[in-house]
């Protein structure tokens, strides 16, 4: 018997509003995603992965539907309890780092603990522990404009982990990186999925970033137009690409 | 800990930005500060005067005289204790900046009714003994050098003529709003010479100081002064002390009114310029208050950020203001010279300098904090892209 799925999405449908016209950005998602997966979702600009991403990390509120996570219908939450469901849920890797420039690498990775119960001895011992995964322990101290762009998105690697959470949503997380420093960083997501059994759903572009991913969810127009193993998706053209 | 140092390291990212304002702020409370200070010197004398005392004057003019003869009838009024006398010399130091106040006063009388006037029992003998002595406040004999024993020349303008005085004591004020700036001379030696020298001048006194026994019947006891002297030629008008000061100030009130606008208006601007400048740093921080909202922090902590950042370069503002001040005042009275009797940076007008500093803070912040408490975290992560 199959476990049941970590991100559950049912009959998901997504408007703006622009003045009277309702503009559809997703249009009944159907969705499962299994404890331990790496999910990449692809399309072209304004197919709605983005907002896909961002209703499932809990950053959005779909017009219908459910999105069940770890058990919780997320769609039903207020912004307060979204808040703490979201610190306590999800790792956040963003295509520019997004990390607080007056922060020290350190800083930034101990930045979502301050919402645990955690103590401060606590809390740093946690913080070394994911920046030595990352092999950043001797950049602990340097501030992000010291770092590179590689470097940085370690840092927001090691953030998205240091709370553990259920999963991690990544927005272009190789966007902003050249192809070599891209590879490292997914190389690192790989290990997360691989050897912590974390789960992770990205969006991405690149089809060879998205060869790193188990399974491929492509959209088009609001609408997903294919779900499959991404080994099958990916032909090899493509990733000559 | 943590929100404090985040806190510092905000307030430290764009320095020169934080200098600028921090300096707005200083010039602004500081002004605030020292406008307020000249107000309340204006008001001085009014602070310092007693409710025991009341001011006898004519009621036609202040600079019409009463009758020397007035004294024993109103010795007679039930509920006055002393009954003294003064007359406004007007003599010139020098030259016309040198002004300072001189009153020609009864010495046993008029000490008794200002116990204020601390002089050592050796220098008022000295000085009741000598007819042509005079005793003067500390900052005046400071401001000029004068030591007991020295002769201090005046040029009449009242009472022409050049008068020669030798000083015989320096007297202190038993507080800080005590007016150390005067000079007192004996009345009956003015009195004598001015008589040699026009009969008609002699025997008149500028007002009447009286105390009495009871504050709360100033009221009343001045109606009995005033009753006795109705429907001769001259005519009186008492008061308290404080309303007689009053007066004077009265005279000075538009000024004193446009003094306080502009001490309010100056923290006006400074409040716009600050709002601007944490709008404008709210702006640019819009990704990283979305991204900190992602992460689970509440819209509460992105207002603390932005409140105790701005109080925190307030505050700073502030305390900077009040240290600029203190010696500022000093400055500007020495300056000034006897022109104030006392001026001095209260302890409440240093409050409100730090009280005005942290509206400041709050009310420049209460508008970006609202805005980026409410910030959609999708269009705020969109800002950096």
């Amino acid at each position: 018997m199959p476990s049941p799925a970590l991100i559950d999405i049912r009959g998901l449908y997504k408007a703006y509003q622009r003045g009277e016209q309702e503009i559809p950005v997703l249009q009944g998602i159907e969705l499962q995603v299994y404890p331990g997966e790496f999910v990449a979702l692809m399309g072209p600009s304004g197919s709605g992965k983005s907002t896909l991403l961002n209703l499932i990390a809990g950053i959005d509120q779909p017009t219908a539907g459910t999105i069940t996570i770890g058990g919780v219908d997320i769609a039903t939450l207020s912004e307060t309890e979204l808040a703490d469901w979201r610190a306590a849920n999800v790792g956040f890797i963003f295509q520019f780092y997004n990390l607080m420039p007056v922060l020290t690498a350190f800083e930034n990775v101990e930045l979502p603990l301050l919402l645990s119960s955690l103590s401060s001895r606590q809390r740093k011992e946690r913080v070394a522990q994911v920046l030595s995964m990352v092999q950043l322990d001797d950049r602990a101290d340097h501030y992000p404009n010291e770092l590179s762009g590689g470097q940085q998105q370690r840092v927001a690697i090691a953030r998205a982990l240091v709370s553990d959470p259920l999963m991690i949503v990544a927005d272009e997380p190789t966007g902003d990186l050249d192809r070599t420093t891209g590879e490292e960083v997914l190389g690192l997501l790989d290990a997360l999925v691989a050897d912590l059994g974390k789960t992770i759903v990205m969006v991405t572009h690149d089809p060879k970033a998205a060869a790193h991913a188990q399974r491929l969810v492509h959209l088009e127009k609001g609408v997903l137009v294919d779900d499959a193993a991404a080994t099958m998706q990916l032909t090899p053209a493509a990733l000559a690409d | 800990m943590f929100i404090w140092k985040l806190l510092l390291k905000n307030a430290l990212r764009h320095r020169v930005r934080t200098l600028l304002t921090l300096l707005g702020l200083m010039v602004a409370v500081c002004a605030f500060g020292f406008l307020r200070t000249v107000v309340d010197a204006w008001y001085a004398g009014v602070e310092a005067s007693s409710s025991t005392r009341l001011i006898v004057r004519s009621a036609t003019s202040l600079t019409v005289p009463l009758p020397l003869a007035y004294a024993e009838r109103l010795r007679a009024v039930d509920g006055l204790t002393t009954v003294s006398w003064s007359n406004w010399f007007g003599g010139i130091y020098q030259n016309e900046r040198n002004f300072f106040p001189q009153f020609a006063v009864d010495p046993v009388s008029y000490l008794a009714l200002y116990p204020e006037y601390k002089v050592s029992e050796a220098d008022r003998i000295a000085w009741q003994r000598d007819r042509r002595g005079v005793i003067v406040g500390r900052k005046l004999a400071t401001k000029f050098g004068w030591s007991v024993g020295d002769t201090i020349a005046l040029r009449g303008t009242i009472y022409s003529g050049t008068w020669s005085f030798t000083l015989r004591g320096i007297y202190e004020g038993a507080q800080a709003n005590v007016d150390e700036n005067q000079m007192l001379m004996q009345w009956a030696y003015i009195n004598e010479s001015a008589k040699a020298r026009n009969a008609r001048r002699g025997d008149f006194v500028g007002v009447y100081v009286v105390g009495i026994n009871d504050p709360n019947n100033a009221a009343v006891i001045s109606q009995r002064i005033d009753a006795q002297f109705k429907n001769s030629l001259a005519e009186t008008l008492t008061e308290t002390e404080k309303a007689f000061q009053l007066g004077f100030v009265a005279m000075s009130e538009a000024i004193l009114v446009a003094l306080q606008a502009v001490s309010g208006i100056v923290i006006l601007i400074i409040m716009a310029v600050m709002a601007n400048t944490m709008t404008m740093t709210a702006r640019e921080r819009l990704a990283e208050y979305a991204t900190l909202k992602a992460l689970g922090f509440s819209p509460g902590f992105v207002v603390r950020l932005l409140f105790g950042e701005s109080l925190l370069i307030a505050l700073a503002g502030g305390l900077l203001a009040v240290a600029i001040t203190v010696p500022l005042a000093a400055a500007f009275q020495q300056f000034a010279g006897s022109l104030f009797p006392s001026f001095r940076v209260t302890e409440e007008t240093m409050l409100l300098q730090l009280a005005a500093a942290l509206v400041i803070g709050m009310v420049a912040a209460a508008w970006p904090a609202w805005k980026m408490s409410r910030i959609d975290i999708v269009s705020g992560l969109r800002h950096v892209a």
